[in-house]
């Protein structure tokens, strides 16, 4: 990659700036329906440093996915982003040439399938979607579908951009890329083609990559492959990466930062060794409880987390987890909703817990 | 893919034995013969045919010989390429074949790209404005094509023609041109009458596929490859266009081969309202006046013409889809 090296000394000045690549602040992603209004992401913040990888983590329909689709600006009809903002800080500093993006921009103040939005996506911000086998066209090449988006972004020529395109396979661990990129998805398997996307995503160099749960098609040791590939890969392009998933395994492998979701919530965020030695929230608590140990007793039922994830219109009041919440406190929990806030220094929680702890200075720590 | 292309064509000189037998065995079905069916004719106009006359009609025709005979002095003569004698018209059957086939193919060949034309861009209209003023505007027209008989379509067009623009629209050729000899003013006379027809005719077609095209999208659109797309920052148009519509036609194209049988019994009805000289009146007529080689020559076209379609759109269709090309 040309510049690479440009990029690695854009990064030093800026961690020590401390300018977050992505801040999202408040959040909101409505679903108007015939039945009443969705609620799939109800005042999330958090934000990206360059370089950094950020896992998201919740049971299904917390609404991870339909977060990354709003940073993306692909929220599907009539999914509608009602509040917040999307702070997007491209690195304007010493980068010569390959974006088009300058200075800080709100995602969502830009027409989704505008020009400049359409500028960013796939430049800046790529995706790595969860089944590949999916997301690939299967009546295309998937060479033809990398050359696209390289030529989507980059001013080459047929054959630069297919060159390009080989190159990213074999960086991805691609054997033969020459003869695999005229290959469909379909003669792949299931490994290659999450190799192909993720080469597909990188193609055009972008500076964050969101991973929405990338492993969960893919079987137990391809897995690790991949998670392997990602890490490697992120130092080697310098992509910061919004990693989605609902595996705490994978999130202890590979993120630094934590966000932790609950019906469309931040229910506590912070830094991965924090969050997984000392968990503040009782739902992260639970969260963790709920993994199996090799160390625990044979034999011990595994402790769940107890009833079931509410119904979108049914959203309980006050904190959205007090009904199967081990530390609800009548009166309080169920009446106000609790507010994100900084405790200990290090992770942010949204709880009642620690309504008396100290504001401290807003921001991730 | 060739070896695929070679079988199915060794493969039909089998099948179209087997469909002349049917054909042959359909045809002879109805109690009596030709000559029953003319002496009635004669019957219901007053005048009337002596049996022992009968009697010498039916051995020169060879109306008496056993079915295996007849049906094996049919198909020596078809494998010589002489499609026999019409016994109503006493006139060689590809004389009267010939043109009409010509015309019906033509016909059939612009309603088929009226029909394309229109309905793929309304399906797409459609789906990517599903419940939007747009939808329900294609939907309004599909529902009126569909419900409204061609023949009274035909029927109020004509009247229009003639009322308001007055001309007649009746026939493909003017007077003039009707038994001339082919020439280009004769096929520019063609064009002139070929689209209103071919747009009668393609119209209920027309409405179908736009309600299929549609169903078919909207199935594709929420596929996860379209999301991919969009992530990549392709335009929303660019990137409906190269996948989802790609893949939304697929299914048609096997659909492309029915087009030309179903032409063939659909539009009778459109070509004696609107007194087109294709295949649809002289098949029936044929049949009614079991006119037994005549029906059974037109029966094998047919039979042929649909195994030809059958074969050309599972080719397209080959070429279309990688996974049927590579796999098969």
């Amino acid at each position: 990659m040309g510049n690479k090296t440009d990029k690695e000394g854009a990064m030093v000045t800026l961690e020590g700036g401390g300018e977050p690549l992505l801040s999202v602040r408040n959040l909101k992603v409505h679903f108007p329906m015939d039945e009443g209004r969705v609620r799939a992401v109800d005042g999330v913040s958090f934000d990206v440093q360059p370089g950094q990888v950020v896992g998201i983590v919740g049971e299904s329909g917390c609404g991870k996915s339909v977060t990354m689709k709003a940073i993306l600006r692909i929220v599907e009809p009539p999914g509608r982003i009602v509040e917040g903002q999307i702070m997007y800080h491209s690195r304007a500093s010493g980068e010569a040439g390959t974006s088009k993006v300058r200075g800080t921009i709100d995602l969502v103040g830009l027409a989704p399938n505008g020009k400049e939005m359409r500028d960013i996506r796939g430049a800046e911000i790529a995706l790595i979607p969860q089944e590949p086998m999916a997301a690939f066209s299967p009546v295309h090449t998937v060479g033809n579908q990398v050359i696209e988006a390289i030529r989507l972004h980059r001013d080459l020529s047929k054959s630069a951009a297919r060159q390009l395109a080989v190159d990213t396979f074999r960086d991805v661990g691609i054997s033969m890329p020459e003869q695999r990129i005229d290959s469909y998805s379909w003669q792949m398997s299931g490994g290659l083609r999450q190799r192909a996307m993720i080469a597909m995503a990188l193609a055009a160099n972008p500076r964050l990559l969101i991973a929405d749960e990338p492993t969960t098609a893919i079987d137990v040791t391809t897995q690790a492959q991949i998670l392997r590939l990602l890490r490697k890969l992120r130092f080697e392009y310098n992509s910061a990466i919004i990693f989605i998933t609902h595996d705490l395994g994978v999130i202890a492998q590979m993120a630094d930062y934590v966000v932790v979701m609950y019906l469309g919530k931040v229910m506590a965020q912070g830094p991965v060794d924090d969050l997984f030695h000392n968990p503040l929230h009782p739902y992260t608590q639970a969260l963790l409880r709920s993994i199996p140990s090799v160390q625990s007793a044979p034999r011990v039922k595994l402790p769940t987390i107890s009833g079931s994830i509410p119904h979108a219109f049914n959203r309980p009041k006050g904190c959205p987890f007090h009904p199967r919440c081990t530390s609800f406190m009548p009166g309080v929990c169920d009446r106000d909703e609790p507010e994100l806030k900084a405790v200990d220094g290090r992770q942010l929680v949204s709880c009642f817990l620690f309504r008396d702890t100290p504001e401290v200075a807003n921001g991730q720590a | 893919m060739l070896r695929f292309i070679m079988q199915r064509v060794l493969l039909m000189p089998v099948l179209l034995v087997v469909f002349s037998v049917i054909v042959f065995a359909l045809v002879q079905a109805p109690p009596g013969d030709f000559l029953t069916s003319y002496a009635a004719t004669l019957a219901s106009s007053g005048s009337s045919i002596g049996e022992t006359e009968l009697q010498a009609l039916r051995q020169t025709y060879g109306l008496d010989k056993p079915i295996y005979v007849q049906y094996l002095y049919w198909m020596g003569n078809l494998l010589r390429g002489d499609l026999g004698l019409s016994l109503e018209y006493q006139r060689p059957n590809a004389e009267l074949i010939g043109e009409r086939l010509v015309l019906t193919l033509a016909l059939a060949a612009f309603s088929f790209i009226f029909t394309w034309i229109i309905a793929i861009p309304a399906g797409i209209l459609s789906a990517r404005h599903q419940h939007g003023p747009i939808d329900y505007f294609f939907t309004f027209f599909n529902y009126i094509g569909v419900a409204i008989p061609n023949f009274m379509l035909a029927l109020i067009l004509m009247w229009l023609g003639f009322s308001v623009l007055g001309i007649s629209v009746t026939g493909l050729f003017s007077p003039e041109f009707e038994q001339a000899p082919w020439n280009l003013a004769r096929v520019a006379d063609l064009m002139k009458h070929m689209w209103l027809p071919a747009i009668v005719i393609g119209i209920s077609g027309t409405a179908r596929l736009t309600r299929v095209m549609r169903a078919n999208l909207l199935d594709e659109l929420n596929k996860l490859y379209v999301v991919t797309a969009r992530a990549k920052g392709m335009s929303e148009w660019k990137l409906v266009l190269k996948y989802p519509v790609r893949l939304a036609i697929n299914p048609l194209i096997s659909t492309i081969g029915w087009y030309l049988p179903q032409l063939f019994s659909g539009s009778l009805i459109v070509a004696t309202v609107m007194n087109l000289p294709n295949i649809g009146p002289l098949l029936l007529r044929s049949l009614i006046s079991q006119d037994m080689y005549l029906a059974g020559s037109l029966l094998l076209i047919y039979a042929f013409l649909t195994i030809i379609g059958t074969l050309l759109s599972d080719i397209l269709l080959a070429l279309a889809d990688p996974r049927i090309r590579m796999r098969g």
